[in-house]
């Protein structure tokens, strides 16, 4: 690797970068400090205490939703990064009338309003008779961050040689051993970023959700802004916390994953 | 050499790209064991030839025949046709050792033997300790091995070879180029061998195919293509060449004299007809200068330029029509100073006659002129002569 000289940041630069990661990560930082606060509302801190992490777990309700939230998270996820992926694999390897139309048709998904989509999927759902459940609700999300798997798959994908595809077929490798051999492990990265775009996506989505949900599959983020009217209440707190450190985790895990395909 | 079976005969092959023909009716044989090179450059329709054999162009028109069965259609894993590709393409997340194996496994041979045999083409190329390291942490002539032995160990019926020294420094590649051809004797396995550098072609071949606009001007071992040019583009696509213009303006007795535009030789007859164009090629080793005249040589010229260019001295003389010829003469060879009028002539039996396409339309031309000359003397005597 080249290594370029790099002066050392002036006091000016120094504060600047400061105020932006205060920006940044202070109402984060408000979330995890309320959520050890004895009162129950979120405007001073009166003592800590542990007891919201407590009442979140017997909080029924909030469990429910917390569940629906992963199931379709994992699911849509799943779902759209193995069609993202064979989508951008096809559309790299072939030639084909009107590509650049069916090009740019995935990329409108990214560009619509979140809210037009909600209002088509609930047009579209009613227009067919099919009721509003979680199968649903995971459909839009395969919708709506499929697009996102593409593009990034696919910007790996027109990086990489195309003589090694090629090559491996010249070796004596079919199409489809020529993808599960060659061509999957040289894009695994970006198949894991668009997995992580996708799976964050879905995790907090509350337009799309707020049309597609049905009464029994409420996630996380739609049953929060509904509390927005009658106050949140602090296990809430509790509970955002513990999805920030999951988050975490998730990234600390996939960029050594990422980092350790990258470098083989 | 001629007894040997042909393995691959190409017939009446045409490419298009976008309507433009890449390929242009080419005929070829490659036959078992030999190390043929298509030599030309760039945009000549070589790497287009190869990847028609490889299986990843189809031909828009003729045959590809492979141990005398037409394989246009099959797909290049079908094939039992290997590629060392230009850039290695070797798999990045694979081991040396797994790159090599990665056809054997997909042929699915077993265990064990893969792993002798992978072994046997590590040693061949020279490769061991590499075993486990990862393409990224080679140099690009290690790379070039790997590729190599990725693609010798199916044992194919012919090794396709595209410009694999392009990305090489110079003294590697000329290192690589000698390994080739030792794995390639040893081997026995047909290599074609696709290049644009007539150096590499002329050291590593049994035969060399120059190519040009998607044809093929010229087939023949290094020496003919060399020695014999047979068009006006191998001359000088192959070596630097003096080319010189004329034609034959007097038989007599077993001889003849070619006149051009600057002076006239008398040689030995070889069956030309009077009034007959030709080019004449004459290498630089082969030219020869001298203070006075040379029997049967009328040629004058001044010395222009002297270059020492290590082996060899390069003297450039200029012509009275202004042409410039090039002279290389050994060190201990006398050379004259930039300035001298000089008598350049060499050794009739070394040169060669080229008849050329260029040449026939270069007389269409020059007819074409001639009739244009002629109209516009007539339109002019019309419009002098006073009409009434």
């Amino acid at each position: 690797m080249k290594k370029r000289f790099r002066s050392q940041p002036g006091p000016l630069a120094v504060f600047y970068a400061i105020l932006v990661y205060i920006f940044l990560y202070l109402p984060v930082a408000v979330v995890i400090v309320f959520s050890f606060n004895t009162s129950e509302r979120n405007i001073v801190f009166q003592g800590f205490t542990l007891s919201w992490y407590k009442t979140m777990f017997s909080n029924s309700e909030l469990m429910w939703a917390f569940r629906n939230t992963l199931i379709v998270a994992a699911v849509s996820t799943a779902v759209s990064t193995v069609l993202g992926t064979l989508c951008a694999v096809g559309m790299q390897r072939f030639e084909f009338k009107l590509k650049k139309a069916f090009n740019s048709a995935l990329y409108i998904p990214i560009v619509i309003p979140e809210l037009v989509f909600g209002v088509a999927f609930l047009a579209f759902f009613s227009l067919v008779h099919v009721d509003m459940s979680m199968a649903t609700l995971i459909i839009s999300h395969v919708t709506f961050s499929m697009p996102f798997v593409e593009v990034t798959v696919r910007s790996r994908l027109s990086g990489m040689d195309p003589s090694i595809r090629e090559a491996a077929m010249d070796l004596g490798a079919g199409e489809v051993h020529t993808f599960f051999r060659v061509i999957l492990p040289t894009i695994s990265p970006a198949v894991i970023s668009g997995a992580m775009l996708a799976l964050t996506l879905s995790l907090d989505d509350v337009v799309v959700s707020y049309f597609t949900a049905g009464p029994n599959s409420e996630t996380l983020p739609l049953m929060i802004m509904g509390m927005v009217k009658k106050g949140i209440s602090p296990d809430v707190n509790a509970l955002s916390t513990l999805m920030i450190l999951g988050t975490f985790f998730i990234l600390f895990f996939s960029t050594r994953i990422q980092r350790k395909l990258e470098n083989s | 050499m001629e007894d040997k079976k042909i393995i691959v005969r190409l017939r009446g092959v045409v490419k298009r790209f976008d309507g433009d023909v890449v390929v242009n009716h080419l005929d070829l044989d490659i036959r078992e064991g030999e190390f043929l090179t298509v030599l030309g450059p760039s945009g000549c329709g070589k790497t287009t030839t190869l990847r028609m054999l490889a299986g990843f162009e189809t031909p828009d028109e003729g045959t590809v025949e492979l141990e005398g069965k037409d394989v246009v259609g099959i797909p290049p894993n079908e094939r039992d046709v290997n590629t060392v590709f230009q850039n290695y393409a070797l798999f990045p997340h694979m081991t040396i050792e797994d790159n090599i194996a990665f056809g054997l496994v997909e042929k699915k041979v077993p265990k064990k033997e893969i792993r002798e045999r992978v072994q046997e083409m590590v040693k061949l190329v020279r490769l061991e300790g590499m075993e486990k390291r990862k393409p990224s942490q080679l140099s690009g002539g290690q790379k070039q091995r790997v590729a190599i032995a990725r693609a010798l160990i199916n044992n194919p019926k012919i090794l396709l070879l595209d410009e694999p020294l392009g990305a090489l420094d110079l003294k590697l590649r000329k290192q690589m180029q000698q390994e080739l051809k030792y794995l390639q004797k040893k081997l026995g396995i047909t290599f074609l061998y696709v290049t644009h550098d007539q150096e590499e072609a002329l050291l590593m071949s049994d035969r060399i195919v120059v190519m040009h606009d998607g044809r093929v001007e010229q087939i023949g071992t290094p020496e003919e293509v060399y020695n014999h040019p047979k068009t006006k583009y191998v001359a000088e696509f192959i070596g630097a060449s003096n080319l010189l213009e004329g034609y034959v303006t007097e038989i007599e007795g077993g001889r003849m004299t070619f006149s051009f535009e600057f002076g006239k030789i008398n040689l030995k007859s070889r069956g030309f007809k009077m009034e007959e164009m030709f080019y004449l090629c004459v290498r630089p080793e082969n030219l020869r200068m001298s203070q006075c005249p040379v029997e049967h040589f009328h040629i004058r010229g001044r010395v222009t330029e002297v270059v020492f260019a290590g082996s060899v001295n390069r003297t450039f003389v200029r012509l009275v029509n202004g042409q410039v010829l090039r002279a290389e003469s050994q060190p201990d060879v006398e050379i004259y100073p930039v300035g001298t009028l000089v008598y350049v002539y060499w050794n009739p039996d070394k040169c060669s006659f080229l008849h050329t396409q260029e040449d026939q339309i270069y007389d269409v031309i020059e007819e074409e002129i001639d009739k244009t000359l002629e109209e516009e003397a007539n339109v002019s005597i019309d419009d002098v002569l006073p009409s009434e």
